[in-house]
């Protein structure tokens, strides 16, 4: 048990006081307000990072990033559609789902780095806010087709001024503008109390994703097959990415657990609005009930021992 | 008392759904709504208001026989076959009739 992280087990305390139908429920006002102070953390810590870094030689893995994120829907879409049989809107709503990133997982890796003093490139977080949005574009273009066009400006509104990408890129700014000693006296809220909010965000995760398992049983065996197979082939590509650009082996890791993930709250809502006869409940229960444990549980500690395997044989 | 009849046009639907609505409904002349939280269970299964994506709201539109019918017809129109929304129509008694 000791390589599970206590963050991990408070996720799995969630998880199985909802399967006991327990009544325990973070307040719903109080769960958007730890969701802030992560988003916000996160952003901060990478921006005080940017700061230090010129911009321009992060372009290339900036675009290569992006590429990425293009990439991961168009391998998941044919999978979806050819093989599971799902309808067109479906299986492009779950590709979308699959290549954009979910920030609780990356919150749960920097956390699991950090308890084993791995270092990281810290300005991962504009890797983040990077891959929130190509999959959407991605996914809505497969579902509709370039005709989507002409509602390009609103869905545009949706994703630059959804919570997530105003709350990720602010901090991203604030830090990048304020600096290491700027920062200084926000810190005790954001960086130094940033796990014991993330137990409580893991507890409530714990909580929603069994709430997803009904929508699992009735998907059937291929998504949850999915749910596991596809993470780990994005994983090896994350992986591979980051090899390819020079990333230590923290921050492979890193770029290995983004491409695994599953996004569960940006890419949700704007598929909700953009491609409505998508069913919300199977991506759902693939991305929250399926992949996200299987990633703080299982994957993590499995990129890091895999990326530890190759820096070690490479150096 | 002097009072007249309106209509109560009460919306539940998925909470993402609120501000398309409710632009919807300024736009079909309802002069004025009310919007509550709530959470509840029906054809979609539980909406229990856990976390934003399972949550719903209420909307309640006080207004004129033509407009609530107008504004239903709307929402069937454009949002039953893929969100989670019920509407139903009663009267009311209201005492500004003018104001409605």
């Amino acid at each position: 048990m000791s390589s599970l992280d206590p963050v991990v087990l408070f996720f799995i305390l969630g998880a199985l006081a909802g399967l006991a139908r327990s009544d325990l429920r973070l307040p719903s006002a109080i769960y958007e307000f730890v969701t802030m102070l992560l988003l916000l953390a996160i952003g901060l810590k990478g921006g005080v990072e940017l700061s230090r870094q010129p911009l321009s030689e992060l372009a290339p893995q900036m675009l290569a990033v992006v590429a990425m994120g293009l990439l991961l829907p168009l391998l998941a879409y044919p999978v979806l559609y050819y093989i599971g049989r799902l309808q067109r809107a479906d299986a492009a709503s779950i590709a979308a789902h699959y290549g954009s990133v979910s920030v609780g997982t990356y919150a749960v890796v920097v956390a699991y780095l950090g308890s084993r003093s791995i270092v990281y490139e810290e300005y991962m977080p504009v890797f983040v806010v990077l891959l929130e949005m190509p999959a959407i574009v991605v996914g809505i273009v497969l579902a509709r087709g370039w005709a989507a066009s002409h509602q390009w400006r609103h869905l545009a509104r949706e994703m630059f001024l959804g919570k997530g990408v105003v709350l990720l890129s602010g901090g991203l700014l604030i830090g990048w503008i304020a600096g290491v000693d700027g920062v200084q006296p926000i810190g005790p809220l954001f960086f130094d109390l940033f796990k014991g909010i993330l137990a409580l965000f893991l507890l409530e995760m714990g909580l929603i994703t069994v709430s997803q398992l009904g929508g699992l049983r009735r998907s059937g065996v291929f998504l949850v097959t999915f749910a596991v197979v596809f993470p780990l082939v994005a994983a090896t590509l994350g992986g591979a990415l980051g090899w390819l650009l020079g990333l230590s082996a923290g921050g492979t890791i890193v770029l290995a657990t983004l491409a695994a993930s599953a996004s569960y709250i940006a890419v949700p809502a704007a598929m909700r609005m953009s491609v409505p006869e998508a069913n919300p409940s199977l991506s759902l229960a693939a991305a929250l009930g399926v992949t996200f444990p299987f990633n703080i549980i299982v994957g993590i500690p499995l990129y890091h021992s895999v990326v530890a395997r190759i820096h070690a044989t490479g150096t | 008392m002097q009072t007249e009849t309106r209509k109560l046009l009460t919306v539940i639907c998925e909470a993402q759904l609120e501000s398309h609505v409710i632009a919807d409904l300024e736009r079909l002349g309802a002069r004025g709504y009310t919007v509550t939280d709530a959470r509840g269970k029906g054809g979609r299964g539980v909406r229990n208001a856990g976390w934003d994506r399972s949550a719903n709201v209420r909307i309640e539109i006080v207004c004129d026989d033509k407009t609530a019918n107008a504004l239903a017809a709307h929402l069937r129109d454009h949002y039953y076959d893929h969100y989670a929304m019920i509407l139903f129509i009663s009267d009311v008694e209201v005492l500004r009739a003018g104001k409605f």
